[in-house]
């Protein structure tokens, strides 16, 4: 139960314009405080819980962004903030962006738009707690 | 000499955004840093040969979220003067107001960024608490928040009232006392003096030769704004922000004193509004090539286009200020402290979408 009311966050911006990124800022500032979930962010992956990327994954970032991932402790879930990371969005076509982040992780939660909105951000993180607290009850039930 | 190696980015508490610093350390001392970018590099400049050159305006305005509207303007610029359109002085009076007020915002981002990076983070908290009340107004105005799609190729996709605009103008005129208050702490604090004066001084004549822009080179003393003889901003009282210091503190006194000008600017400009349309008719496609300067929150924008008489562009190239401004930031950290690093690489106010674009 401790996770789901305290989840700590670890963002990342793969390829993306930093809208999305501003707005995932802006979200932990007073007007939004998503920090009234319990959510924390953090620099450190293996304080993190959640994995929130914005932007799309290009040749030069796919290592960096499964690194991060790999470094996370279990349960984890992976959060794609605004278009870019959904699918590559306008940028879908550019020669260095492979695609959304699910090219290379399991994505648990979309959040559309560009750039999302705080309050989807929000929504988005709080189903994000969801799918923590069902994937913890699993691991819980294997033991 | 026995150096050790410390990674720092691209993923960095500090940065949103990746940027990647291999810092050569004796003890806590500085002695080289290399940085390494592509991390955001999306390669969008070599779309432009695949849109029409309309719709690229849309691709324009997305190579950063924080100055969107401006590089959609400075793309339409360089192509509106291939084409010579006469963009209507409305239009023109229009984008300066949207683009004074994105620098209210941006100044305002870096001031909270700035004291998180020297660990000050209520004053960031505050700062960005007044920054969404210039995000509302983007909001009232145009829709968005971060990407407005207002900006066309020859003028604007909507009006905005002058109601409207004269009510915006009053809104930031009422908050200069909370803007005063915040930004006092920024010049006069015993702390944020102690962590920035004196830190990473860039002399005039160093700056010169290094090619730095915008609020870093006019923090050296340097009279250089690419708004100054902008016809777009005829009739406008105002004069470049200039600090002698060179220092991170003098920076952040030229970003300060922008933002009271910026509102002042739009005060002048919402004061006096023509009404002679939005929009020129485009009725062929650019043939030949342009460039246009623009002055950004972080400096000066060059913006080129070729057009070779279809639809798509040839060539767009853009060169952003953090990329004019980064090889200053590496001689900077030179001989400075480990601790003192995240604090010198904010002053510059990256934005590494831009530089990589
Ligand atoms: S989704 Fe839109 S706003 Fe967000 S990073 Fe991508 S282009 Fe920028």
């Amino acid at each position: 139960m401790s996770l789901k009311k305290s989840p700590w966050l670890l963002h990342y911006d793969g390829s993306s314009c930093n809208g999305c990124d501003i707005e995932v800022l802006a979200c932990l500032t007073p007007l939004y405080d998503a920090e009234r979930f319990g959510v924390i962010n953090t620099g450190n992956p293996r304080h993190a819980d959640l994995l929130l990327l914005t932007g799309s994954i290009n040749h030069q970032n796919e290592e960096v962004v499964r690194n991060l991932y790999a470094q996370m402790p279990e349960p984890k879930v992976v959060l794609a903030v605004g278009i870019c990371a959904t699918s590559g969005g306008v940028f879908a076509d550019c020669y260095n962006v492979k695609g959304g982040a699910d090219k290379v992780l399991p994505v648990d939660v979309y959040v559309p738009g560009c750039a999302a909105r705080p309050e989807a951000i929000i929504d988005g993180i709080v189903r994000a707690l969801g799918v923590l607290e069902q994937k913890r009850a699993a691991a819980e039930a294997k033991k | 000499m026995k150096t050790t190696i410390v990674p720092l980015g691209p993923q960095h508490p500090v940065l949103p955004e990746p940027l990647s610093f291999d810092l050569v350390l004796d003890n806590e001392r500085v002695i080289d840093a290399v940085p390494s970018i592509g991390f955001i590099h999306r390669g969008l400049e070599l779309l432009a040969p695949k849109r029409d050159f309309e719709e690229y305006v849309m691709i324009a305005e997305r190579v950063c979220g924080i100055c969107s509207f401006m590089h959609g303007m400075g793309y339409s610029s360089a192509v509106e003067s291939v084409l010579a359109l006469p963009v209507p002085r409305r239009a023109r009076q229009l984008r300066v107001i949207l683009a004074e007020l994105s620098r209210v915002h941006s100044h305002l981002l870096w001031l909270g960024l700035a004291a998180d990076a020297f660990g000050f983070e209520n004053l960031f908290m505050q700062t960005w608490r007044l920054r969404e009340e210039v995000l509302d107004m983007f909001e009232e105005t145009t829709g968005g928040r971060v990407i407005f799609n207002i900006v066309k190729v020859g003028g604007m996709r909507k009006d905005i009232e002058d109601a409207t605009l004269s009510r915006i103008s009053s809104r930031l005129t009422a908050m200069k006392p909370q803007l005063k208050e915040i930004t006092d702490i920024f010049l006069n604090d015993y702390t944020v003096k102690h962590r920035l004066s004196g830190l990473a001084v860039l002399p005039e004549a160093e700056a010169r030769e290094l090619g730095v822009v915008g609020p870093m080179l006019r923090a050296s003393g340097v009279v250089s704004d690419q708004r100054l003889g902008n016809p777009m901003y005829e009739g406008l009282r105002w004069e470049a922000a200039v600090e002698k210091d060179g220092d991170c503190h003098a920076r952040c006194r030229v970003r300060v004193k922008e933002i009271f000008q910026s509102i002042d600017i739009i005060a002048q400009a919402a004061g006096a509004m023509a009404a002679d349309g939005i929009a020129a008719k485009i009725a062929s496609a650019p043939n030949g090539e342009a460039f246009y300067r623009a002055e950004q929150p972080r400096g000066e924008a060059i913006y080129y286009v070729r057009g070779n008489g279809t639809r798509m562009l040839e060539r767009f190239r853009l060169r952003t200020p953090t990329f004019a401004n980064v090889p200053a930031v590496v001689k900077l950290l030179k001989g400075t402290e480990l601790a003192d690093v995240p604090t010198i690489i904010l002053t510059i106010d990256p934005c590494i979408s831009c530089m990589e674009r």
